[in-house]
């Protein structure tokens, strides 16, 4: 599929740059036009398709839709799934985390939606497909989506609304399971399509650092750490390997853009998917800056109990991983 | 009439974003308008948002959860 973007790196490194093929910096050149080139179309046409399913599911519709329908256990999932075409920053998830427990909907059901919408967005899904192709794309995405839904299970099960904070007690007191009007509801297509390609446009602008610094990164380590490196250190055998590397990333703080094309490199140089995939769950799902913004809602009880079960949860999909791949 | 724009964000990129948008139309154009930074999550949450930064102009939620273009914030105030 992409081998003409391989075609135009050869032409402009070998015959436009005049290089010889086999040189090390040439070769570096290449992979590194080839790859930047094939990411950012990815990333385009995924960011694209999104930004229209968005423009016709905003946010507002997905907590109506949640509110005003019992799914008989299935809220978990479409709420997880929701959280995929909905794109997320985290300083939202005050207004979300509230917006969604005015509404009515269950704690649990919240929470799905919390975990899965910075793992499984349409940044980390075009990344995804062009560092590590589609099958390894699919099975993430849906073992994300499934995180979500079971750590959103497991969280209402422990009956935590006692400890939110009492701005959050009383929100949830006076909840109704009221729809919200909003506008730009019948408009067309035509009329959709400038906002949604100035996001577009606004959102690539905003990662293209990242990812040329991610690849580029990506692309020294390539050359400098020799293949198998540290699979000493974290190879499948080591039952440590994935705790520790899911504990190590909880409290940073990246998005998937700049930890995507670094994962990838670890991953060429030994270390298995499955640990490298937990370590970016890791990073992107829960962060400090987070649990700094969840404490306006939630006491720090009721954040300890959250991040615990999705750590536990990463980690447990990290071996999952190990395991399948 | 003056106009009473008040911009809801708990202080993000984006917000800060928008408030310069904002505060670069209403000079730009000599409108009339009071501009009012509502970083209070408490405050934001009386306007029923879900997603940061919102744009209220006259009591009204314009723009939610993006960054507007100067263009349309300008068509928004006239």
């Amino acid at each position: 599929m992409f081998d003409w973007v391989q075609n135009i790196a050869d032409w402009f490194v070998y015959d436009v740059l005049n290089m010889n093929q086999g040189q090390h910096l040439a070769e570096a050149l290449n992979f590194f036009i080839y790859d930047t080139t094939k990411i950012l179309i990815l990333l385009f046409v995924v960011i694209f398709f999104m930004g229209i399913v968005n423009s016709y599911f905003p946010i507002d519709k997905v907590k109506n839709y949640l509110s005003r329908n019992k799914l008989f256990g299935l809220e978990y999932l479409m709420a997880s799934l929701f959280g995929v075409v909905t794109p997320f920053c985290s300083c939202s998830s005050v207004p979300l985390f509230i917006g969604f427990v005015r509404g009515g909907i269950p704690l649990g059901v919240t929470f799905s939606f919390l975990i899965t919408s910075p793992l499984v967005n349409e940044v980390a899904i075009g990344l995804f497909v062009g560092l590590f192709g589609l099958k390894t794309t699919i099975i993430y995405v849906i073992s994300g989506v499934l995180l979500g839904t079971i750590s959103g299970i497991i969280l209402q099960h422990l009956k935590l609304e006692g400890y939110l904070t009492p701005w959050a007690k009383e929100v949830l007191e006076n909840a109704q399971r009221d729809q919200d009007k909003f506008q730009a509801e019948k408009q067309t297509f035509k009329q959709r399509l400038p906002v949604i390609w100035a996001e577009v446009i606004k959102i690539l602008k905003g990662i293209i650092p990242y990812v040329l610094v991610g690849i580029a990164i990506g692309g020294l380590m390539h050359g400098y750490i020799p293949e198998g490196f540290l699979e000493k250190y974290m190879d499948k055998e080591n039952l440590f390997a994935v705790p520790i590397a899911t504990i190590l990333a909880v409290p940073m703080y990246s998005n998937a853009s700049g930890i995507l094309p670094v994962v990838q490199v670890l991953v060429a140089k030994g270390i298995p998917l499955g640990t490298a995939i937990a370590f970016m769950m890791g990073v992107v799902g829960l962060s400090l800056p987070e649990a700094m913004l969840l404490k306006k809602v939630m006491t720090l009880k009721l954040i300890s109990i959250f991040f615990g079960v999705v750590t536990l949860c990463i980690i447990i999909s990290g071996y999952l991983f190990n395991i399948i791949l | 009439m003056s106009k009473e724009i008040k911009i809801l964000g708990t202080g993000c990129p984006k917000c800060q974003a928008m408030t310069g948008i904002v505060k670069d139309v209403v000079t730009a154009n000599n409108i009339d308008a009071t501009i009012e930074k509502v970083e209070d999550i408490m405050e934001i949450m009386k306007y029923n948002v879900m997603t940061t930064p919102a744009l209220v102009i006259d009591g009204v939620i314009t723009i939610k959860g993006r960054v507007p273009s100067k263009d349309e914030v300008l068509a928004l105030l006239n």
